[in-house]
């Protein structure tokens, strides 16, 4: 049997030997106050109700699991959705940014920053900085704010600041390292919402946590319509990985359950073009946390591509470092043009048009046997912002 | 006995430590500069190991880290240069990086490297005490390489004195609340700060760095400290001007009377 401590993080912030909290004395104080308080903060009852307040009236939780008949004939699978994209601002995202907003008001914060790469966890961040009356900064890179310009400007109309990482690459890492920056040049005023299982501890638990009532509504929602609390696999897309550690969490110290996440390919991982990191990456150090990186042998971090931008990071949280290196769950690499014709299909057989990040995790369907198993698949966003690279793309 | 232990003991005030990346404007700059420095009269060398993704730095040290990676520089091509470096530098030299290329060098290959090559110490921001202390410290003290540690502002009491503790050399003070290159008047908020740590009566002497730019700021920094560290500022300079003579000239601005 398999123990739940295994999977979940330690007192020193590790998952196995990954995590840690690798960061400049500079930003050290700041994390120390988040280690210290964070367990404490999130468990008053008064942040629970807060939290689970605006969660239901504000988000609209619980987000429903849906039954895909269709896709469940095609696959003589029994599948479920679970409809993160109906969340308010259309992704698992603003999960997270409830609660961190919530927590950085306990520490009496009254800035926020947080960094983007397609730009959802900018709007889930803005979004409820708007929602508390909170200054916002958003970092972004040069070249993202380009191709992702829609939600450059739905920041804008919430009332937040979008500064562009003109350094390095110009895409989410970087707007990564200058929120980081940021942080250091402003280390008492600001909180940092981070806005997926990456980064020093304790943001990958902080996030997971905050993530969790994905898998918490599954359970419960499985037992209504099958009478048990869990199914054969769950299988999430992984970027940084936060939507997939909060649809895995409740089911981590449950063998019975596989666990499938879902990388981006890109090209293809004999490409260079590519960000599948479990792949294509090994050990060593990325924003704060011992974890999977894609980089050269000198350690340099190198460029990962894909299509989605949602995915387009060279690491992956510490959490799934452990996962995929005990062999907890199995990891999946998705090309690009899997990902879209598994967005087409999506589209055409349930009338869902899901994020292309979440299309990779359909794709998933292709490339595991699922036949007779009982699936659940988190569809961790929808594809309203992703209709200029379906367009560009072509093929439906 | 540590090259960096031997400056500290001959002189107790106006120490001055340089910062220059690596690889830095040309790829086979970096014994030239370091040799420029120490006869223009610098205490201390420190060359930056360029890096993609240096969070405690401002957009000039990023700049010259990213030209010197463009051009090909990386911590091995680092050591080959250094390979003569003690036939032609005397004073200490330490080298400042990242944690990550330093793990995937490895740490015993790169502490014998260091020793061989004659590196006295390592400034590696984005490595904790703890962390040293689990990773690699038995490694360092093995070749005989000083890790130093840096402190801020924020930095509280107890852990100042941890630092102090497990520091050797000298520590890193951290000016203010800033990445490398913030150009700022010194505040009163600041001398606070240098005037409580001075009280404190540390065993291990300080530098003070980030912000220190020119004679003025080095001279009020060499008030409440050993000395300082200069870095952005001389990076701006070999943007100017890279010439054997303007680098002494900017040193003779700093140290001359």
């Amino acid at each position: 049997m398999i123990s739940k401590e295994n999977y979940k993080v330690n007192s020193n912030g590790y998952y196995g030997k990954f995590g840690g909290a690798y960061v400049p004395e500079m930003l050290l104080p700041n994390i120390l106050e988040l280690q210290e308080n964070y367990l404490e903060i999130t468990s008053r009852p008064s942040f629970k109700k807060e939290f689970d307040y605006l969660l239901k009236d504000y988000v609209g939780r619980p987000t429903p699991l849906y039954l895909a008949q269709r896709m469940s004939e095609k696959y003589q699978a029994q599948i479920f959705l679970k409809r993160e994209d109906l969340c308010h601002t259309g992704a698992h995202k603003v999960n997270n940014t409830i609660g961190q907003i919530l927590l950085a008001k306990v520490l009496n914060k009254k800035k926020i920053i947080a960094e983007t790469g397609a730009g959802q966890h900018g709007v889930a961040t803005a979004t409820v900085c708007a929602l508390m009356g909170m200054e916002c900064i958003i970092y972004m890179g040069a070249v993202d704010m380009v191709r992702q310009r829609p939600n450059v400007e739905r920041m804008k109309i919430l009332g937040a600041e979008i500064r562009a990482a003109e350094s390095g690459s110009k895409t989410l890492k970087d707007a990564t390292n200058e929120a980081m920056r940021h942080w250091i040049n402003h280390p008492t005023d600001t909180h940092y919402i981070i806005g997926s299982v990456v980064g020093p501890h304790p943001y990958p638990d902080l996030v997971a946590r905050f993530q969790s009532v994905i898998s918490e509504e599954i359970k419960y929602q499985l037992i209504a319509q099958i009478g048990k609390d869990y199914p054969d696999m769950v299988i999430a897309c992984v970027g940084g990985g936060s939507n997939a550690a909060g649809a895995f969490y409740h089911y981590l110290d449950r063998p019975e359950v596989q666990l499938i996440a879902a990388e981006a390919a890109g090209l293809g991982i004999d490409n260079k073009k590519s960000a599948a990191t479990t792949f294509l990456g090994s050990e060593g150090i990325l924003h704060g946390s011992k974890t999977l990186l894609m980089q050269t042998a000198d350690g340099q971090v190198t460029e990962p591509y894909s299509i989605s931008a949602g995915l387009d990071y060279p690491g992956i949280g510490p959490i799934h470092a452990h996962l995929f290196d005990s062999g907890r769950a199995h990891f999946c690499a998705v090309t690009d043009e899997e990902a879209m014709h598994a967005g087409i299909g999506l589209s055409r057989l349930e009338g869902i048009i899901p994020a292309i990040e979440t299309a990779h995790a359909i794709s998933a369907l292709d490339k595991i046997e699922v036949k007779d198993k009982i699936v659940v698949i988190n569809v961790s966003g929808r594809g309203d912002k992703d209709l200029d690279t379906y367009i560009s793309w072509g093929k439906y | 006995m540590n090259r960096i232990d031997e400056v500290f003991s001959k002189k107790k005030k106006g120490i001055l430590n340089i910062y220059f990346t690596a690889g830095y404007p040309k790829i086979n700059d970096t014994l030239r500069i370091a040799r420029t420095l120490e006869v223009a009269g610098v205490d201390i060398i420190e060359i930056g190991i360029p890096y993609s993704d240096p969070i405690a730095d401002g957009p000039t040290i990023q700049d010259s880290s990213q030209k010197a990676l463009d051009a090909g520089m990386s911590l091995k091509l680092l050591m080959r240069q250094l390979q003569d470096l003690r036939k032609h530098v005397k004073i200490p030299v330490i080298l400042m990086g990242y944690i990550n290329p330093v793990i995937q060098y490895g740490f015993t290959k790169f502490c014998h490297d260091c020793k061989e090559v004659g590196i006295d110490g390592v400034i590696l921001p984005d490595l904790p005490m703890q962390e040293y202390a689990e990773m690699c410290q038995g490694t360092f003290e093995e070749y005989g390489i000083y890790n130093i540690f840096l402190m801020t502002p924020q930095t509280s009491e107890k852990r100042v004195f941890q630092i102090n503790n497990a520091s050797k050399g000298f520590i890193y003070m951290v000016s203010s609340a800033s990445i490398t290159g913030a150009k700022q008047e010194v505040s009163q908020a600041q001398i606070d700060y240098f005037e409580r740590i001075q009280k404190m009566n540390l065993s291990v002497q300080r530098l003070i760095g980030f912000g220190i730019s020119n004679k003025e700021t080095f001279d009020n920094a060499c008030q409440y400290a050993s000395g300082a560290i200069i870095g952005s500022a001389f990076i701006n300079q070999l943007n100017k001007d890279d010439s054997d003579e303007a680098i002494t000239s900017f040193v003779g601005s700093i140290i001359n009377p």
